[in-house]
């Protein structure tokens, strides 16, 4: 591999990884605030233990995706330097005030909140869990909008003098079109990665094969747990279609390309269906070997209109060849046919299985078991002797140890569509990727860093999920409340809450 | 006001408050399985970093953050030129950032202790890299006439050329012994019992080398003599504190001297940011790499607003957390 394409899998591996761990801060962040908000409102102390594990959660998470969000901040200029030189003075800004506005507030606050619950007043020791929300909202919204500026260039002139963009205005680099879609979109499909965590180790500890609950009050809890964890997980999942929706809707006026390459349609068409999977060479001419499609569907999702016109990946090529000069402007077409497909199909899953769940626990029910397993209560229900309930119950059950992995595909596979579907460009329709590359950078330099990073990484990864394996096997009754003295701080555990 | 100046200024200061900053948290990582004797006092010394040292970390995000949006022809040259060692840089951090998270979420002797080590390890090996990297980007890199540090003897020899000189070699000597310097005058203003006993021991020594590291600099021309005769009389007067049981004092005094370094290292060749060794011609400058007006307005915007703020609410959180932490179990 040249330098150019070791860059690419070095920024696409470790933007990945970063992405593991984002998406989980910003929803545990949110859910932590919420359940100690619960606590404080209605003393009822499961609520207190729930905050403490969650916020534990959150503080594992976040400090990976602490240590790999510098990487993010300085790959622009390790890898991308001249990159970094022609749009620094857009890019530049938006991650100079999101470290100001935003990661300051994460940071500092989660310390506070973390290390401060016999140190502040229980009111402001509320505010702080609050604040490293809003911070990682903030931040999400700041850096989105970096990406929508590479998906969707606006605010910015170029300097006829250098050649180089220039930032016109803040705020119009903000609320670009596709940020004001983008960012409920990525948003929800953070809270669907936090959901189904807990959702799944509620159900784990309540009714799985976890730890069992060592009373009354450690089953509410886990139940209480899991409840939650379903209803962000279902609602958060109706709210990504919607939001998925009208993205596809932006995405396909600013870059048409992109859609008909997820289509993998080739020829444009009217009242074009939407293939819901193909296998075979869809190229214009080709007939796919096996393949469903949805009569109207993509002009609808597309436009909004059954009857409306889709453009075709060869007459785009043709447009693009016309406006920028010779070259292949079509991305990597199986990639985004596939990848497209397996966001929606994990994140729907994910979501189906948070609806089957609340359903079958709603009005204080368990998850039962069947002692056959899924086998048995197929069978059980095919000769009418087994309920239905049994049946969904034995499948979410089996279902547990996958569940937590699905949001993270979903929202693996929208990144990995929408940024290599831009493809070749870095900034769509004014920087080629090829460009972005410094003139000094080696390959062998890339390659170091990168088994570097592979290694480095690989560890962490272990070392999380080990962590986080060991926090949600542990008993949620809280340790002794100790005294509130002066100087009786013991290591570097947080106190527990004594008010 | 010349904006591009101001924001000179500012990247200098946020370098400056995290090398101070953070200087301490290394410090205390390389210091605590060493002054700690068992793992409660290896917890006690840790505690008084774990509330803070993330908030200290953001410095470096601003830092870099300041340098793309305010000159992105420094960030662009200043990283790409030293591309090895900043991914080092970055692999340390991540070590060191999760092994201090993550040392008390289980309740394990031996994960603890292997948290500590590598963290101890990751600790001294980030202080010396990033004196590396300040004493190279003092220096100057061989930019040639595009920013880029041109692989003409293949990638070792870019990376061997930026590293192989006495500033980088300086550079890591000083950050290790700074590190330790601030941390141990940290852990002794910031603990009770053993840890604050031990600590005042190895002020001396590190203001000692410290002191030493600075003087080389001056004879070599790397800091200008005021700098040096200042520091050397500065850290003498820390480590006579730190014997007279003035942690106060030694802990300012030493954070008095990483201050100055890094600025005086930052400012010597202003306007030039970073110098190209090959021509000067080729050499980053204030002027040469400022962002457009509107880019400076609108960063300098943000900063009046929400710098004033982050500054009050760190203090915040020192202060909250400003009672010392007991090394010795407290008699009850």
């Amino acid at each position: 591999m040249d330098t150019l394409e070791l860059a690419r899998l070095q920024f696409a591996v470790v933007t990945i990884y970063h992405y593991f761990f984002v998406p989980l801060s910003i929803s545990l962040a949110a859910l932590t605030a919420g359940l100690q908000t619960a606590w404080h409102r209605t003393g009822r102390p499961h609520y207190r233990e729930l905050t403490l594990l969650v916020g534990k959660l959150l503080m594992v998470t976040f400090a990976v995706g602490v240590v790999t969000g510098l990487v993010q901040e300085f790959q622009f200029g390790l890898s991308w330097s001249d990159f970094a030189r022609f749009y620094g003075d857009v890019f530049g800004p938006t991650l100079a005030i999101e470290g100001m506005l935003a990661f300051f507030l994460e940071a500092t606050f989660l310390g506070l909140w973390f290390f401060g619950w016999d140190r502040l007043p229980r009111l402001a020791h509320l505010a702080t869990i609050w604040v490293v929300a809003i911070g990682t909202l903030l931040s999400a919204f700041i850096i989105l909008a970096a990406n929508s500026f590479m998906q969707n260039p606006v605010a910015y002139q170029v300097d006829p003098r250098t050649g180089r963009a220039q930032l016109d205005s803040f705020w119009a680099l903000m609320v670009n079109e596709v940020n004001l879609v983008a960012y409920p979109h990525t948003i929800a499909g953070a809270a669907m990665t936090g959901g189904a965590l807990l959702m799944a180790v509620g159900a784990w500890r309540a009714w799985g094969r976890g730890p069992t609950a060592r009373g009354e009050q450690d089953h509410l809890a886990w139940r209480t747990l899991a409840r939650l964890g379903g209803w962000v997980t279902a609602v958060a999942g109706l709210a990504v279609a919607i939001t998925g929706d009208l993205l596809g809707k932006v995405m396909t006026a600013v870059q048409p390309m992109k859609m008909a390459a997820a289509e993998a349609l080739y020829v444009t068409q009217a009242g074009a269906p939407f293939s819901v999977f193909a296998i075979g060479d869809p190229r214009s001419g080709g007939e796919p070997l096996l393949s469903l499609d949805v009569p109207y569907l993509l002009s609808l999702l597309a436009h909004g209109d059954p009857g409306a016109t889709v453009q075709g990946i060869d007459d785009l090529q043709a447009q693009y060849v016309q406006e920028h000069g010779p070259g292949d402007y079509v991305p990597w077409v199986p990639v985004a046919y596939w990848t497209f497909r397996l966001m929606i199909g994990t994140g729907m899953l994910a979501a189906t299985l948070a609806v089957l769940f609340l359903w079958v626990t709603r009005r204080g029910q368990g998850l039962v078991r069947h002692g056959g397993g899924l086998a048995g209560a197929t069978r059980g229900v095919l000769a009418g002797r087994g309920s239905l309930r049994t049946l969904l119950g034995t499948g979410v059950l089996a279902c547990l140890p996958l569940l937590p992995a699905l949001p993270v595909l979903a929202n693996t596979f929208g990144w990995v569509f929408t940024e290599t579907a831009r493809q070749p460009w870095l900034v769509f329709g004014l920087f080629r990727t090829e460009d972005g590359v410094g003139s000094g950078l080696t390959s062998a330099e890339v390659l170091t860093s990168l088994v570097g990073f592979g290694l480095v990484y690989g560890v962490l990864a272990l070392v999380w999920y080990r962590a986080v394996r060991h926090l949600v096997a542990e008993d949620l009754t809280s340790r002794p409340v100790r005294t509130n003295g002066a100087d009786a701080d013991d290591g570097d555990r947080a106190p527990v809450p004594t008010y | 006001m010349d904006l591009a100046l101001l924001w000179f200024g500012l990247v200098v200061l946020c370098w400056a408050l995290f090398l101070v900053l953070e200087g301490f948290d290394f410090g205390v990582g390389m210091l605590a399985p060493v002054l700690g004797r068992g793992g409660a006092q290896r917890g006690a010394a840790l505690r008084t970093i774990a509330p803070v040292w993330d908030g200290n970390e953001v410095w470096l995000v601003a830092a870099i953050g300041a340098m793309f949006a305010a000159f992105p022809d420094w960030y662009a040259s200043a990283l790409s030129g030293l591309y090895l060692p900043m991914a080092a840089l970055l692999l340390c951090l991540a070590v060191r950032g999760v092994a201090l998270e993550f040392r008390g979420k289980r309740d394990d002797e031996r994960w603890r202790a292997r948290c500590d080590a590598a963290l101890a390890v990751s600790s001294a090996a980030t202080a010396s890299l990033l004196g590396a990297v300040v004493g190279v980007l003092a220096g100057g890199l061989a930019l040639g006439p595009d920013g880029e540090v041109a692989a003409d003897g293949g990638a070792l020899a870019r990376t061997a050329g930026t590293l192989a000189q006495p500033g980088a070699l300086l550079g890591a000597l000083g950050g290790l012994a700074a590190a330790t310097l601030l941390g141990a005058t940290y852990l002794g203003l910031r603990t009770t019992g053993g840890v604050r006993d031990r600590a005042r021991a190895w002020v001396g020594p590190s203001a000692g080398v410290l002191a030493a590291v600075v003087l080389v600099a001056g004879i070599g021309g790397g800091l200008p003599g005021t700098v040096v005769g200042a520091c050397v009389a500065v850290l003498g007067a820390a480590a006579l504190a730190a014997r007279a049981g003035r942690e106060g004092w030694a802990f300012a005094l030493s954070v008095a001297v990483q201050a100055v370094v890094v600025v005086a290292l930052l400012v010597q060749d202003a306007p030039v940011l970073l110098s190209s060794t090959l021509d000067p011609a080729w050499s980053v400058t204030i002027e040469s790499a400022r962002a457009s007006a509107y880019a400076l307005s609108t960063i300098s915007w943000a900063a009046l607003v929400l710098l004033p703020g982050v500054l009050a609410y760190q203090g915040l959180a020192y202060w909250v957390f400003r009672r010392r932490v007991a090394s010795d179990p407290v008699p009850t």
